[in-house]
């Protein structure tokens, strides 16, 4: 790749500085940036496991654009409302889909479709929320732990350990209990206690070997504070095992939401896991495929988008680590 | 342009006084025995060095892997602090200032009169970062110019660098470029902030032999250009032959012997050097060398024994060597220093 | 003169990558007598170390080889089958790997892991036979033979690198090829290996093929020389012939980029420019981007690769002559 080059001619000697037309250093950044995101994506397309996954964000993606979409123009309001729509011309619910409810309806007169479409974005906004709360403190905490080592290094990885020895979905479930989680506190506990558990530690180890490169002692030499060498030496260098990891988080994230949901310990009114609690609660989860429209949409959707970010998250593996590439 | 970057570099120094002058410098590293035990026993990596250089000369550490001549590089730009002992380095003002201990602003002010060049030139570029970034960042952390004015004086140092046109370079990652291209960058980047002392640790010895030389002159004129001594670190004493105007030969964290270059090759008078020079394999199958067999192999200098360090290995110790602390680096005639009890004064 | 023992002739392997063919071996031809040393030099990545892992067909799966022979004797070792050749490797032609000292096993004692090896190709043998036989070898490298039931950790570099050499020499082969034996190692360890090496070899009297980016390390231990330059072997000549009348321009300039402790301080002159991609290698003669004496010829033709008398071979279109130097 080559970066736009000026038609003058730099000054000879070290005396004659000036003449040279600088460019916007901004504009150069995002050139240089977009470079690096194109040759990253050329790597990662030639990955069909990591195709697959994308695709499958994707669709998700549409369904939860389409949602609003679908209730401004064809869904009337009162019937099609996902949480407090009902369909009085369908006379026993949970009623079998239909081409009025493509998905049925569930035990309280609700259409499913809408339900599945309206959670999709707030299960997006949670894994995403989750996973950059991750990625805040693993790198942080990772990079600051392994760079002054010590005590300071000593205390945060025994809180670390501490944090990965409490089994964190027991732990969620007595936190429901307590506090009547919504999404946005669901979506910082986890990414507090999966950034502050193993991510931290392997960022760590991460942020060890890069500590010792000679590129950190030039940037002493140079003269920079402890602060510019962190962070736009060693967390800059963190950032793709970190990126690796937030795609891993979006999945823990999504599953535990869906579990919490299921026990009914979540303050919220719709979500996948709400679907399937319902289902269960009114009594009809033990009874196969009977009344598969209830189980069956919420959990191939909970089941789908765990594994496409997961998916995602292996393929990335190989753009970030180039030894698992094939030539 | 940049009157805040540029100054008059030969105007600064002081050329009768000393630009670094050392004394007494020691650094011991505590070998860890243990989680929760103290250490008790120190590998002395640079043991009571003492030596100057002066303005516009060079001097060059040679030495086996394990001698401390990285660590006493590193001492010089502060990257370890001593144990023991003063650095003294000329100042702006002509001053002389005992660094081995300076902290925060200090030290970063210290930090704009001597850079540092490492040994490898993949490893000590960040990939991650441009080349302008890599080379403008001893003028970023310390707020020295404008952006605008950063890229001119980066583009003009990349140029003198060999690295044309600097327009195609400046904003190329690290893995873009040959190591030998690498090397240039890690050389702009110690000029950038005008210092007045380089070390360089091996800058060479990681580059293939037709882009050596290139590199290798190109530190002798950007020295003289703008008024550089170099502390050159070195396997190589054929390399250090081109590159320095005195050499000093380390041994197990002691200086044996120290002189002019030329004088050190063509006269060595430490049974070490003796060795070293021996053992330089030269580059003409028509030139024959001596033997010289030294026993055994390098240790560590984990709390070495007080006498000698070379006693193990020397031919030519005797009972006095054994019973004596290390000899003291004296002046054996004509600026040639030696730490050996066996060596008579120069003619004796 | 003595009988041959190695015969390469027009020798030539690709590697396959993303970006296209690396010809990283072109056409390389070189004959070695039997006790003869030659030396390969050549910057990284001219394809020296290249020669070696085809000579033991010790490819990674992405090289092809493209064309030529290596005659041993009356077989063609790129024509003999994976079974037959694993015969060969240790057995006739042996190699020293660079940074060897770093690949013995730490779990292991020295001793056990030379048996190890012995045992693999020369069959099964009874223990005291074999601690015999590892005595033996440890003796002839200059290693004390009651080290051998110390792991590697317990050797300094120099001894970690005589214990490879030991292991190399265990099957007695008539081809050492040693790959950078002495590059991690200090000048004065060093010079004990290689010391060491010459000794033996002129001991057992086998032949050995060096590989250096180092020329001055070449010139001590070959007595024949080979440069390479971009996968190709450019000039092939007697060490004391090679020094006093180089033909190619590249061996000029290596030796004039070379400096030495010993002489007069010559000025040391820089060559132009960097070694090509050999994905797309310059037309020609691959130098001829960087060659004070090019002209149009170098850049249409290839030259051949021709004896100049005196077995010095050499392949370009403007040799220098007596006056050049």
């Amino acid at each position: 790749m080559s970066v736009e080059q000026t038609d003058q001619n730099v000054g000879v000697g070290a005396e004659t500085y000036g003449g040279v037309r600088t460019e916007q250093l901004w504009r150069v950044r995002l050139k240089l940036l977009w470079n690096s995101l194109r040759s990253s994506w050329a790597i990662f397309s030639e990955n069909p496991i990591g195709m697959i996954g994308l695709v499958i964000i994707f669709i998700f993606g549409l369904m939860a654009l389409s949602h609003p979409i679908l209730m401004a123009t064809v869904w009337d309001a009162a019937t099609y409302d996902p949480i407090v729509g009902f369909d009085y011309t369908i006379d026993s619910h949970p009623s079998a889909p239909s081409a009025a409810h493509l998905l049925g309806t569930d035990p309280i007169g609700r259409d499913v479709l809408s339900q599945l479409l309206y959670s999709t974005s707030s299960e997006f906004g949670l894994g995403i929320v989750a996973a950059l709360v991750t990625v805040t403190i693993g790198t942080s905490i990772g990079a600051v732990a392994a760079f002054y080592g010590g005590v300071i290094d000593s205390v945060l990885m025994r809180l670390a350990d501490l944090v990965i020895m409490i089994p964190s979905l027991p732990l969620l479930i007595v936190l429901g209990a307590f506090f009547e989680l919504n999404l946005l506190m669901l979506a910082f506990v986890i990414g507090i206690l999966s950034g502050f558990g193993g991510v931290t530690v392997i960022i760590k180890s991460q942020a060890l070997t890069i500590k010792v490169k000679p590129f950190i002692e030039a940037a002493r030499v140079a003269g920079g504070s402890d602060f510019h060498i962190i962070f736009t030496h060693i967390v800059p260098n963190l950032l793709p095992l970190a990126f690796l990891y937030m795609m891993f988080t979006v999945t823990t994230a999504i599953f535990s939401e869906a579990v919490l949901s299921f026990f009914g310990l979540m303050n919220i009114r719709m979500s996948w896991g709400i679907m399937i609690n319902l289902a269960q609660s009114e009594g009809y989860l033990l009874r196969g495929f009977e009344f598969w429209w209830l189980l069956f949409p919420a959990s191939i959707a909970i089941t789908l988008l765990c594994a496409a970010f997961y998916l995602v998250g292996r393929a990335l593996d190989e753009v970030v680590n180039p030894r698992l590439r094939k030539r | 342009m940049a009157e805040a970057i540029q100054q008059d570099v030969k105007a600064r120094v002081h050329r009768d006084k000393p630009l670094v002058e050392v004394s007494g410098l020691k650094k011991y590293f505590p070998v860890s025995s243990g989680i929760f035990s103290r250490a008790s026993s120190f590998v002395h990596a640079v043991d009571d060095l003492n030596f100057t250089i002066m303005p516009g000369q060079s001097l060059g550490l040679v030495g086996e892997s394990g001698c401390g001549k990285t660590t006493t590089g590193k001492l010089l730009v502060r990257l370890h602090e001593p144990t023991a002992g003063s650095i003294l380095m000329q100042t702006e003002d002509g001053d002389m200032e005992d660094i081995a201990h300076h902290k925060g602003t200090a030290l970063r002010q210290f930090r704009r009169r001597t850079q540092m060049i490492f040994q490898d030139p993949y490893e000590s570029l960040n990939p991650r970062r441009t080349i302008f970034d890599t080379v403008a960042e001893p003028l970023t952390v310390q707020g020295i110019g404008t952006l605008t004015e950063r890229q001119e004086r980066v583009a003009a140092l990349l140029n003198e660098c060999g690295l044309t046109p600097p327009e195609q370079f400046m904003y190329r990652f690290p893995h873009e470029l040959s190591g030998g291209q690498r090397q240039r960058v890690a050389i702009a980047r110690a000029l950038i902030i005008d210092p007045m002392f380089i070390v360089a640790d091996e800058p060479t010895s990681m580059l293939d032999v037709s882009i050596r030389i290139g590199v290798m002159q190109l530190m002798s004129n950007l020295a003289e250009r703008f008024g550089v001594s170099y502390l050159y670190i070195t396997h190589d004493l054929a390399v250090a032959r081109y590159m320095t105007d005195q050499i000093g030969v380390m041994y197990l964290g002691k200086m044996v012997e120290r002189a002019d270059t030329e004088e050190l090759l063509s006269n060595p008078l430490h049974p070490y050097t003796q060795a070293l020079l021996a053992a330089t394999p030269v580059p003409d199958p028509r030139l024959s060398r001596d033997f010289i067999n030294i026993k055994g192999g390098i240790s560590k200098p984990v709390d070495p024994p007080p006498r000698c360090r070379f006693y193990a290995r020397c031919p030519i110790a005797d009972e006095f060597c054994r019973d004596n602390p290390h000899p003291p680096l004296e002046d054996k005639g004509g600026g040639h220093y030696v730490a050996c009890y066996k060596v008579g004064v120069a003619g004796a | 003169m003595s009988k041959l023992l190695l015969q390469v002739e027009n020798l030539t392997m690709h590697y396959g990558t993303r970006g296209g063919d690396v010809r990283a071996v072109d056409n390389v031809s070189f004959t070695l007598a039997e006790g003869d040393s030659l030396g390969l030099v050549g910057e990284s990545g001219c394809g020296k170390t290249s020669i070696a892992k085809t000579l033991l067909r010790l490819l990674p799966d992405n090289a092809k080889i493209i064309g030529g022979h290596v005659w041993m004797g009356d077989t063609d070792l790129l024509a003999l089958p994976e079974n037959e050749m694993r015969k060969f490797r240790w057995s006739r032609i042996s190699m020293i790997f660079q940074a060897a000292m770093n690949s013995l096993n730490p779990v292991y004692t020295v001793g056990e892991q030379i048996i190890e090896a012995l045992e693999l190709h020369m069959g099964v043998m009874d223990n005291t036979q074999a601690r015999a036989r590892v005595a033996e070898l440890f003796d002839l490298v200059g290693l004390d033979p009651t080290f051998m039931d110390r792991y590697p950790h317990e050797f300094s570099g120099g001894m970690r690198q005589r214990a490879v050499i030991a292991m190399t020499l265990s099957c007695n082969p008539d081809l050492i090829i040693a790959d950078e034996p002495t590059t991690a190692l200090d000048v004065i360890v060093q010079d004990r290996v290689l010391r060491k090496l010459e000794e033996v070899q002129a001991k057992l009297g086998m032949s050995m093929i060096y590989i250096s980016h180092d020329i001055a390390v070449i010139a001590e231990v070959s007595n024949r020389i080979g440069v390479m330059y971009a996968g190709q072997l450019v000039e092939l000549a007697d060490s004391v012939e090679i020094f006093e009348r180089p033909l190619h321009p590249y061996t000029f300039a290596l030796m004039k980029s070379f400096p030495s402790i010993k002489g007069q301080r010559q000025i040391l002159q820089p060559l132009e420019g960097e070694p090509p991609n050999l994905i797309t290698p310059p037309s020609g003669c691959r130098f001829h981007p960087r060659c004070p004496r090019a002209t149009q010829i170098c850049v249409d033709e290839v030259p051949e690769f021709k004896d100049y008398g005196n077995s010095h071979f050499a392949a370009c279109f403007h040799p220098l002559e007596e006056g050049d130097y």
